[in-house]
């Protein structure tokens, strides 16, 4: 019916009010309102950079085998089990025993229990698959044992990661986990992620190491380059210090040589090993050696107990600095790859902005307009439904702080166009209603019921529509989907309760009036 | 009251060969896919300098040897567009493009924009694209499935394919660049132009249980009468809305708007001139709709 109590009058004014007073709290300073909630502006309007990285597991997966590989050497001489051509072939673990004991290697590796192959209860899987062909096991990565590395190297990497952007001090950074081998990296306000780009490149794996000359030295050796790339130096394999072993590290001016240095302290077990080596190793070269090359290798002219040290090596005070940064903050777990990138510079990011104003302001006008000429007292009862529309669309994102792109603009600019959709419908049907109706009250209240089943079915279309792109699409889509959605019930809303009171109002007062509309 | 169903078989005969020349077109043209479905890395940068030009930028970004690009104006005078194919590019690629444009040309540059998406993860993005494409027409499908006849939704659904591939094929034809936002704009013209069928085969199916001496074929044309003046206020309304984006909403917005537009046009055609005339073809009458009253 048309007539609405006070109470219902009331309730929808002040919904009304709540959304515009929220919605006006984004054209305030957040000191002076009282509701301190704004829209996130996306990267694409306040400018930034988007990063996604993808993680290299293949390092640690060969890592892993080795591993293993180890532990069932070890594990089986200490059962005094007899095995023959223990290897890695083509990411397997491959090795052969006798027939008797068959049976019994086989249930240390079946075991629930089993000290060699990890039984994960929660995947009902051991961590490695295992083949038996006649004499010979063939171990190979269960599809969960693989997931459990993926997934710890994702955590471990997203812990380096937040520490060395952090370290960067960018305002607000957004780290995020994606699958299970990716890592989001939202950086607002960044216009140039190149040091940062640099910084996540590394993977800052730093090893202390001696230089040999002897290639027969026990651990093995290896012939590594410098960071100039031209001279190279034989190092043992043998690890005498690594990363994990500093407490800190800073760039340091040397007062002697005027020479740019990092400057580290070491923990206690680090200042033992050092103390140890560097006392027996005097006159030796130590190789410092940072993924694979090496920073420096100076000779060793004293014993250093105090767990104090210098790196020195060609740095600039920036590189220097980079340098303690990334030991400061840990070594990544493997490799890191950007794989996608965005960056919006802030003037584009505000140009945008502007852009996207203009056209709702326009777009807005235009539709009112229109609307007006059309329907003339109804179009000002469409219009104003439109504008408490727009400002509940507008609020209700403040509300629960969505982030707004510039597709998301659009989002709203459209929503302004097909809107009034909702109200046409409605209008066209009392028209039609009209013809046959002389009591205007019952041919408004039978337009509002009989145009409804059209109404739902095309909003729930539109909704469908973009139910899906939020879940298939990306940033500034998602923005899209989440204003078009927003929209869509705003727009109900804001067409049952205001328009159809407003219309309700005028049209108990003009009963009789011929051609009401 | 105007006759649409004098031209149901012109009309039909004029979108079935839009729909085959667009076919043709993106089988043998294809489409112009951008950095995001296609890898590489886009630049848009503003000269500081007023006498940089698109030639003087090709020169130089010719002698860096980053394989395939483009250089093209970007809205502004002084704006411009690059795109890059080289898909393996290194992270410090753009570093180096930057000091090579320096000492090249000289005057400083505003970088207004990068994006580079590697082969990966623009392969996924395609996908995604598609099948939200694909995903979205289905549940269209199958939400008219539930509310109408089966009748009715093989003519929505070959409605919104009549607009989706006339929509791609002009993309084809103008060589214009589809992105992510043009996914959007796909599925966002699906939806309308699934709102705007739904409207007139609401009426149809109210039409139909009222009248039973009324043939299909009249009665199409009378429901599309009864809502025409809705269809086409909405129509212009989001028309409004949509060249309001066009020409004032930035570059950027200007694929996305373009799209929308010939969607919404498409789609108050096709609501109108395809999905009436199928009901016509299957015949629909009383009895298709009082079936499923009585079960």
């Amino acid at each position: 019916m048309l007539y609405f109590s006070k109470l219902r009058i009331t309730l929808v004014f002040i919904v009304a009010l709540f959304f515009i007073i929220i919605a006006s709290s984004n054209f305030q300073d957040s000191e002076n309102s009282l509701i301190s909630k704004k829209i996130n502006l996306g990267l694409d309007l306040q400018g930034g950079s988007y990063l996604l990285l993808e993680i290299d597991n293949e390092p640690v997966v060969i890592q892993k085998l080795q591993n293993t590989t180890t532990i069932i050497r070890n594990f089986l001489k200490n059962k005094n089990i007899i095995f023959n051509d223990l290897r890695i072939q083509n990411k397997k673990i491959i090795f052969s025993v006798f027939k008797k004991d068959i049976e019994l290697v086989e249930t240390f590796f079946l075991d629930d229990e089993s000290e060699i192959n990890p039984y994960y209860s929660q995947y009902k899987s051991h961590q490695f698959d295992i083949m038996i062909e006649n004499d010979e096991f063939i171990l190979s990565l269960s599809k969960y044992g693989l997931i459990e590395i993926k997934t710890s190297s994702q955590d471990q990497a997203l812990e380096i990661v937040r520490r060395r952007v952090d370290e960067v001090g960018t305002n607000e950074p957004n780290i995020l986990k994606r699958g299970n081998n990716r890592i989001l990296v939202e950086l607002p306000g960044l216009d140039d992620p190149m040091r940062i780009k640099s910084l996540l490149g590394k993977t800052a794996n730093l090893t202390f190491r001696f230089v040999t000359q002897n290639n027969n030295d026990s651990f093995g050796t290896e012939i590594l380059l410098f960071e100039d790339g031209i001279n190279e130096a034989m190092v043992n394999k043998r690890i005498i210090l690594n990363g994990e072993n500093l407490l800190d590290a800073q760039p340091q001016m040397n007062n002697q040589t005027n020479e740019t240095v990092v400057s580290f302290t070491l923990d206690r077990v680090g200042s033992k090993r050092f103390g140890k080596a560097t006392s027996t190793g005097i006159g030796k070269q130590l190789a410092i050696v940072l993924d694979g090359k090496i920073i420096s290798a100076p000779i060793i002219r004293d014993t250093i107990a105090s767990g104090n040290g210098q790196i020195s090596g060609n740095f600039t005070f920036q590189s220097a600095t980079d340098l303690a940064l990334l030991l400061r903050s840990g070594a990544l777990p493997a490799p890191l790859n950007i794989i996608e990138e965005r960056t919006v510079g802030p003037d584009l990011g505000q140009d945008s902005i502007n852009a996207g104003v203009i056209a709702l302001t326009i777009g807005f006008l235009l539709v009112i307009l229109f609307m007006f000429i059309k329907y003339k007292i109804f179009g000002l009862i469409a219009n104003i439904t439109l504008l408490v529309n727009l400002f509940l669309l507008v609020g209700i994102l403040t509300l629960f702080e969505a982030t707004l792109t510039l597709p998301g603009i659009a989002g709203i600019i459209l929503t302004v166009g097909m809107a009034v959709d909702a109200n046409v419908l409605i209008f066209e049907r009392i028209k039609e209603e009209c013809k046959n109706e002389r009591n205007n009250i019952i041919a408004f209240d039978t337009g509002y019921v009989k145009s409804k089943t059209a109404i739902i079915d095309a909003n729930i279309t539109t909704l469908i529509a973009a139910i899906i792109l939020f879940f298939m699409g990306s940033g500034p889509i998602k923005g899209f989907s989440v204003t078009l959605a927003v929209g869509i019930f705003t727009t109900l809303f804001s067409v049952y309760f205001i328009a159809r009171m407003l219309t309700g109002l005028y049209v108990v007062r003009n009963k009789e009036k011929a051609n009401i509309i | 009251m105007i006759n649409f169903n004098k031209f149901y078989k012109l009309f039909n005969l004029i979108s079935l060969s839009l729909v085959i020349i667009s076919i043709l077109l993106l089988s043998l043209k294809g489409l112009n896919f951008g950095v995001d479905f296609k890898g590489g890395t886009l630049i848009e940068l503003r000269a500081n300098d007023k006498n940089i030009n698109v030639t003087s930028l090709r020169q130089s970004f010719r002698s860096m040897n980053l394989g395939d690009f483009n250089v093209k104006k970007f809205g502004n005078e002084s704006d411009f567009l690059i795109k890059i194919e080289k898909k393996d590019t290194s992270a410090d690629a753009i570093e180096i493009i930057k000091k090579e444009l320096t000492t090249s040309i000289g005057s400083s540059f505003n970088f207004r924009r990068v994006e580079n998406v590697g082969p990966k993860v623009s392969a996924e993005l395609l996908k995604s694209g598609v099948i939200a494409i694909a995903l979205s027409l289905a549940a269209m499908l199958f939400y008219i499935w539930i509310r109408f006849e089966w009748q009715f939704s093989l003519g929505a659904i070959l409605a919104l394919f009549h607009d989706v591939i006339i929509t791609l094929g002009l993309f084809s034809l103008f060589n214009l660049e589809i992105n992510l936002s043009i996914v959007a704009a796909v599925l966002t013209i699906v939806g309308y132009s699934m709102n705007d069928t739904v409207v007139i085969y609401d009426r149809v199916r109210e039409n139909l249980r009222k009248f039973s001496d009324i043939k299909i074929y009249e009665l199409t044309n009378i429901s599309i009468n009864e809502t025409l003046s809705r269809t086409l206020i909405t129509s212009v309304t989001t028309l409004l809305a949509l060249v309001s984006i066009y020409l004032f909403g930035g570059e950027i917005l200007k694929g996305f708007s373009l799209a929308m537009i010939m969607g919404v046009v498409f789609g108050t055609y096709s609501s109108i001139y395809i999905a009436n005339p199928i009901l016509v073809k299957l015949r629909v009458s009383q009895k298709t709709i009082l079936k499923e009253d009585t079960e």
